[in-house]
């Protein structure tokens, strides 16, 4: 069989989606789409978000996603983790009717345990009814993998998928605002102006049902949301990045990326969400993200221990997966995987890695 | 291994003394090949292609959900299912028209695919562009070339509708034009209906039951191993593999005559080679290594001929296949690996066997045991006596499995032990006829003449077992075919009554028509047809099978002239009411259903009671067909095809009517043909379809005069010792260059009488067992005493051919060669 | 190693033990009243360069004894050495190896592959054997007279080349012991006198013993000793 039609065609889905564009030609031919104006709106610093209307699809934006990671704790304390990630590409900048809407899906769930990382992809096209996504109440959905909220912080929902291997079906509440990334939610990519709207959900406590190989187990823990929207949020020298959701251990929420370029040093930037909510973006020479040790992982070298430091914060910390081996083998491969963390702090968070 | 090297070098450079031999041996082996190699070729491209119409993007590969009966369904169920968690990608097809050729249209939608069929879409073209708009419509290039069109170019449909812009992709079927599915439920004019869920995965386990979210309006049907087409074409392939074979059989027939012949006169080689110090397993792996080389080479040699004759054949295959099962066939032969292993397989089967009792004699024997005079054939009696054993052995074996074996591969079975004990059984009456004709003669040469010939008998057996063969399967072929050029023709001119057809291109299209044509008064009927399909089950066999099903509306046409085989003296009167069917001979066999037999017909609105009251012959298509009322089928079908019409017209009007439809309607007529070019092109398909059966057996009869002539050149160097004396004693070379021809053509003459009964046997055999299993249909048996004599002729023409070069070379003989006989008489 | 030394150290070897030793051999043949005796309790021993001709009536199973030796046969009973190998315990292998490197086997008729040149002919064995001398197999065409015959074939030259051609395929390899069978049965007086010559000439040259079968004295006194079978057994 050969494998590399379908690569072909989910290149594009997920090559615009910006989704680890790991080969130079992918990533020079997003650059080339991301460049020509077909109509996308661009962010630009100084728009409010308001919510809940901006919890719902911008189909105005060529991509966006929404994004949950869990860090679980099952009875017997063994730990776990969960991804649920909806992702939305445009063709046109607009909603359509029945297959003519040029609005596609995909969506990735994972459980990840010190052993095993199961994951599951599925597809959909809008407008007929497969996928979509609702402002208020808040339901984002695909086949049946749901995620939904009550308020508009997002508490009060619950996230569900099923795949062949693994189920979960996890209650989510917070008493903490959204916090918003960057400039009030206009988040800077690169040097040369690539942005996106970003905001998150850093304070979610979960509880719910999360069964392996038909086995189920009461889980409870902590949930990071992200939800994100752009036309283009990679420069063209751009392949790929390291981010973190950091839970600490204090109460408080970091979040730091790092994108990787060819030609230049690499763009870091990121947010610390204090206990009380209260959100400080994070300038590029404050953080340093270092690779502390590499790992052969499906296939590719990924630094699989970093030493994490926040100079402002005093923050200096050595971070590394519950799984070495937490690669999506999806369309097109990342890292998305559980980590804990020692040192000046401790806690857990979720590392992904793109690009590689 | 240096014994073995030298061993081998020795046998071998036994070929450079005898190239005569070597090439009978090579051309044996290599025609063998190239007759099943081509055959397998030709199927091998065919069930590919079917693989490929089965398999466009995973229709028919995996299994998939359909409407239990049969046609279209709401998309609500695709939501449905995804909700429940079952992976299911949804599917609509349908036939559309370009130019005057039908088309498969296929809707997918690409993010659901199954893996298997995403790997098939097109490489390099991207997902949006497919999706569009204006998105593409994905074809074979061999479909591209057909169209005469480029890739970017958009045809029309019929009225005001556009395929999206051409793309290329190789690994589609020809004739499926994939397009997404928003867009064919557009052209197809069938807007939120699907025809089937893939399914991409198997459900979980703990998901919902197919009846717990469909209820019983899905049904699942399992991925195809055997596509439909596969189904349908099955008998057409067996026979053309049951010609293959018999080409392979005739082949081996040479290759076994020249080992035979080498291994007698390589005996000394071996004895000495032994004496040196060669052991027996060196030997044997010698011996066994040249085999190999042999076949190899030769089955190589084959395989290049078997691409030539396939090549050669392959647009009679394509056009029979498509004309009687609607099957395209990719035009260009593709090579897999799997049918050069097979071919050089067959090669080496085929010299293993040609060589095996040789080989394994040769062997066995001590080594001092053949420093003795060693008698390579038995006593003639001896022989006779085997040959009449094997002989009557194959014949119970035909005997067998016609008393006991079912299916066509049990008729084929039949066939080919009547013609192998037939030819067995050959050397038998000649035998006979020669000690009968020594008895009689009185001449002295006459008698030696006859004494002579009985002695050539064993050599010449083979090459005259192969002719019987040839001349027989030509007889009895010659006169199937010629039986059933005579029923179609007939049958054509009762069925088409007619004096127009056509067909709209558009529902909307085709009212239209209907109106305007009611208004003219040179139009004396307007035969609307309205066509379905589904799939039949009956009880007494449990398998089922694909119908289409006619409507017709009750007109003096069809109940005065359509052409039944037997029917109920109201058929027509039934059908018109509604609960009577009439069905194809072949349906009938196929589902055993018989004159009032009654039918539950799965449709779109429930099961639909029929009683059958009229059998028909249907000589068009291998399908099974079904013809109803009209309107009792367009009631029960609403999403029925509804495009086709004949018209009723005094035959000096047609003309007139057809230039005025076209000019009225322009594109709006998709197709349009008289009754005489209808009939003209039925009858191009027949013949194209046997084109091929004529040509297989042609070349079985060349492969016969080459056994033949094989035979004859290897015997010649004998011959001289056996002449020699009859020269000494004054009977001049030219004398016995004619006493020679004389004898071969005696052969060939006799053969050719055998094969006459042979033949017929065999034709009856083809009509009344092979045909109706293979097509379902019964034809008339005709006797055509004229070809006989063509095949008598032939055989002669082919003895007499065969027979030249040596006997010239035995004129030639110079006497020194002659004398040499007596000189190394010790 | 040279001819003469290869000779010496045949003689040195033959003085210890014979080169073919032949203890109570016995064998029969099925008739049509149960078996028929041919050889009953056979003995023979041949030194190493030493030719001894076996003589006897027809019958007598002189051919039977000569092709016991050459493991073309097997006995009832009894033993036959070569060289102090059994040549009755060996397999087929065993006895095919015997007659490619240890033995030289001359038949009556000349048994020549006759899609092979002389040449190759003349080379056949010792290439089976492995030991094919270029300069050994001219030397041997020389002496047999069949230098300028090399490239045609067993059929274009004349009986007794043929016959020469037979010696010297055996004599080629260097056997140890030279096995003939009425070498010059098939030829006129002079020609196989000049056969028989060359044959007794390249043996003792080659250091080969010679075991001859002839029904011929006059031939027979040619060779150091002589041997006659007489209803199954050997009469010194």
């Amino acid at each position: 069989m050969n494998a590399e039609p379908s690569r072909a065609l989910l290149a594009p889905l997920l090559l615009a989606l910006a989704l680890c564009a790991s080969a130079p030609a992918r990533a020079a031919g997003f650059a080339g789409l991301g460049d020509d104006a077909l109509g996308f709106a661009e962010p630009t610093p100084g728009h409010a978000l308001v919510f809940p209307r901006d919890h719902g699809a911008h189909p105005e934006f060529r991509i966006e996603w929404w994004y949950l990671t869990a860090n679980l704790t099952d009875e017997s304390g063994n730990a776990y983790g969960a991804q649920w990630t909806l992702f939305r590409h445009a063709r046109a900048p607009r909603d359509g009717d029945g297959w003519d809407d040029p609005q596609a899906f995909v969506a990735h769930a994972a459980v990840t345990t010190q052993t095993l990382h199961l994951f599951a992809e599925t597809r959909a096209r809008g407008g007929v009814g497969q996928a979509g996504v609702e402002a208020a109440p808040f339901r984002a959905f695909i086949d049946n993998w749901s995620f939904s909220a009550t308020e508009p912080n997002l508490s009060g929902g619950e996230i569900t998928a099923a795949a062949p291997r693994f189920r979960y079906s996890l209650r989510l509440s917070a008493e903490k605002p959204l916090a918003l990334h960057g400039e009030a939610g206009y988040s800077r990519k690169s040097e040369s102006g690539q942005a996106s709207y970003y905001y998150s959900q850093p304070f979610f406590s979960v509880a719910g049902a999360l069964a392996v190989d038909g086995v189920e187990r009461k889980v409870t823990g902590r949930a990071w949301m992200d939800h994100e929207w752009s036309s283009r949020p990679l420069a063209a020298d751009q392949k790929g990045w390291d981010w973190f959701s950091l839970h600490l251990d204090n109460g408080a929420e970091l979040m730091l990326f790092r994108l990787r370029s060819d030609t230049s040093l690499p763009f870091l930037s990121g947010s610390y969400i204090a206990a009380d909510g209260a959100t400080r973006a994070l300038a590029r020479d404050d953080i340093v993200l270092e690779p502390l040790e590499q790992s052969l992982v499906s296939g590719r070298l990924l630094p699989i221990r970093w030493r994490v430091q926040v100079k402002s914060l005093r923050l200096d910390i050595d971070a590394k997966p519950l799984n070495s081996q937490s690669f999506m083998s999806t369309g097109v491969g990342y890292f998305e995987g559980p980590v804990s963390f020692v040192g000046s702090q401790s806690g857990k968070g979720y590392l992904e890695m793109t690009g590689y | 291994m240096r014994q073995f090297l030298y061993a081998l070098a020795t046998l071998a450079s036994h070929w450079r003394r005898r190239p005569g031999q070597f090439a009978a041996l090579f051309t044996g082996l290599a025609v063998a090949t190239a007759l099943w190699s081509g055959v397998a070729a030709l199927n091998d491209q065919a069930r590919r292609s079917y693989d490929h119409a089965a398999g466009a993007l995973g229709v028919g590969a995996a299994p998939s959900l359909v409407a239990a009966s049969g046609g279209f369904f709401a998309q609500d169920a695709f939501l449905a299912f995804r909700r429940a968690g079952w992976k299911v990608s949804p599917v609509i097809e349908g036939p559309i028209r370009l130019g005057d050729k039908a088309y498969r249209l296929l809707g997918v939608e690409p993010l659901t695919l199954p893996k298997i069929a995403r790997d098939k879409m097109p490489e390099g073209e991207t997902l949006d562009d497919f999706l569009g708009p204006p998105g593409r419509a994905l074809v074979a290039p061999q479909t591209l070339r057909a169209l005469g069109l480029a890739e970017g170019a958009t045809p029309a449909l019929g009225d005001a509708e556009h395929l999206p812009p051409l793309a290329i992709e190789k690994d589609l079927a020809p004739g499926t034009i994939v397009v997404d599915i928003g867009v064919a439920q557009r052209l197809l004019h069938r807007p939120g209906r699907l025809s089937r869920l893939l399914l991409a995965e198997q459900p979980a386990r703990d998901a919902p039951s197919l009846e717990t979210i469909g209820g019983d309006a899905l049904r699942r049907v399992e991925a195809d191993d055997a596509p439909e087409l596969a189904k349908l074409t099955e008998s057409f392939h067996l026979n053309l593999t049951a010609f293959g074979l018999l080409a392979y059989v005739v082949g081996l027939f040479i290759a076994h005559a020249s080992f035979g012949l080498a291994f007698e006169q390589r005996l000394p080689i071996i004895r000495t080679l032994r004496a040196i110090g060669v052991s027996l397993r060196a030997l044997a792996f010698a011996l066994v290594a040249e085999l190999m080389l042999l076949a190899t080479l030769a089955g190589a040699a084959g395989m290049v001929g078997g691409y030539l004759i396939a090549a050669a054949l392959l647009p009679d295959i394509a056009a029979s296949l498509e004309g009687l099962y609607g099957a395209e066939l990719d035009g260009a032969l593709g090579l897999t690996p799997g049918w050069w292993a097979s071919g050089v397989g067959m090669a080496l089967i085929g010299a293993t066997i040609a060589a095996a009792s040789g080989l394994v004699k040769t062997l066995r024997l001590p080594v001092l045991a053949i420093a003795q005079p060693f008698a390579w054939r038995e006593a003639q009696r001896l022989w006779l006596l085997r040959q009449g054993a094997l002989a009557a052995l194959a014949l119970a074996g035909a005997a067998a499995a016609l008393l006991f074996g079912e299916g066509l591969e049990a008729g084929f079975v039949s066939m080919a032990g009547l013609l192998l004990g037939a030819a067995l059984a050959l050397p038998l009456p000649l035998a006979a006829a020669l000690r009968l004709g020594e008895k009689r003669a009185r001449g002295p040469l006459a008698k030696w003449f006859f004494a002579d010939a009985l002695q050539q008998l064993p050599g010449l057996s083979l090459a005259l077992m192969a002719l019987l063969l040839a001349l027989s399967t030509n007889i009895g072929v010659g006169s199937m075919v010629e039986g059933f050029r005579r029923t179609f023709a007939q049958w054509l001119d009762q069925r088409l009554v007619a004096e127009i057809y056509f067909e709209a291109s558009s529902e909307a299209q085709a009212r239209a028509i209907e109106t305007w044509l009611a208004a003219r008064e040179d139009v004396a009927a307007v035969l609307p047809l309205c066509k379905a399909r589904t799939t039949l089950r009956s009880s007494p066999v449990a398998s089922s099978w694909p119908v289409e099903i006619v409507g017709a509306p009750p007109h003096e046409t069809f109940s005065a002239h359509f052409p039944l085989l037997e029917a109920r003296a109201d058929a027509w009167g039934r059908v018109a009411r509604g609960d009577g069917a009439l069905i194809s001979e072949q349906l009938a066999r196929r589902l055993r259903l018989a004159l009032g037999s009654t039918l539950d017909i799965p449709t779109p609105t429930g099961n639909w009671g029929v009683e059958i009251v009229g059998v028909y012959p249907d000589y068009g298509a291998a399908k099974g067909q079904m013809r109803v009322d009209h309107a009792a089928l367009a009631a029960r079908w609403p999403d029925a095809r509804r495009l086709d019409y004949m018209l009723r017209a005094r035959p000096e009007d047609a003309p007139a009517v057809m230039h005025a439809l076209q000019t009225q309607f322009g594109a709006g007529v998709a197709r349009i043909i008289d009754q005489a070019s209808l009939k003209q092109r039925s009858t191009t398909i027949f013949e194209r379809t046997f084109a091929v059966t004529a040509a297989l057996d042609a070349l079985t009869l060349v492969v016969s005069a080459i056994a033949l002539f094989a035979s004859l050149t290897t015997l010649a160097a004998a011959r001289v010792a056996q002449l020699a004396p009859l020269w000494a004693v004054g009977v001049s070379r030219r004398s016995l260059s004619w006493l020679e021809f004389a004898r071969v053509t005696l052969f060939a003459a006799a053969t050719a009488l055998v094969s006459v009964p042979l033949g017929l046997a065999l034709a009856y055999d083809l009509v009344a067992i092979v045909n109706v299993r293979a097509f379902g249909w019964r034809l008339p048996f005709h006797v055509f005493p004229s070809q006989w004599l063509e095949v008598f002729a032939l055989a002669l023409l082919t003895a007499a051919l065969a027979s030249l070069m040596p006997i010239r070379r035995l004129a030639r003989v110079a006497p020194a060669s002659l004398l040499a006989v007596f000189a190394n008489e010790r | 190693m040279s001819v003469a030394s290869a000779a010496c150290d045949a003689t040195e070897i033959g003085a210890r033990s014979p080169l073919l030793r032949v203890t109570n051999l016995s064998k029969s043949y099925p008739g049509p009243q149960g078996p028929l005796p041919v050889l009953h309790g056979v003995d023979l021993a041949l030194a190493a360069g030493e030719s001894l001709a076996l003589m006897g009536e027809s019958g007598s199973g002189k051919s039977t004894l000569l092709h016991l030796v050459a493991g073309l046969d097997h006995a009832d009973s009894g033993a036959i050495h070569i060289d102090d190998v059994e040549v009755t315990n060996l397999d087929d292998d065993g006895r095919a190896a015997l007659r490619r490197k240890t033995l030289g086997v001359v038949f009556q008729q000349f048994n020549l592959v006759p899609s092979l040149t002389v040449g190759d002919n003349l080379a056949l064995q010792a290439r089976l054997a492995g030991r094919f001398d270029e300069s050994w197999r001219d030397q041997l065409a020389a002496r047999l007279g069949l230098s300028a015959l090399l490239d045609r074939y067993p059929e274009q030259v004349s009986g007794g080349q043929q016959q020469r051609v037979a010696v010297g395929r055996a004599l080629a390899p260097r056997p140890r012991l030279l096995l003939a069978d009425e070498p010059t049965g098939n030829l006129d007086e002079a020609t196989g006198d000049a056969v028989l010559d060359l044959l007794l000439e390249l043996a003792a040259t080659a250091g080969a013993a010679v075991l001859m079968v002839t029904h011929s004295a006059r031939l027979a006194g040619r060779l150091d000793r002589r041997a006659t079978l007489a209803a199954g057994r050997l009469a010194p």
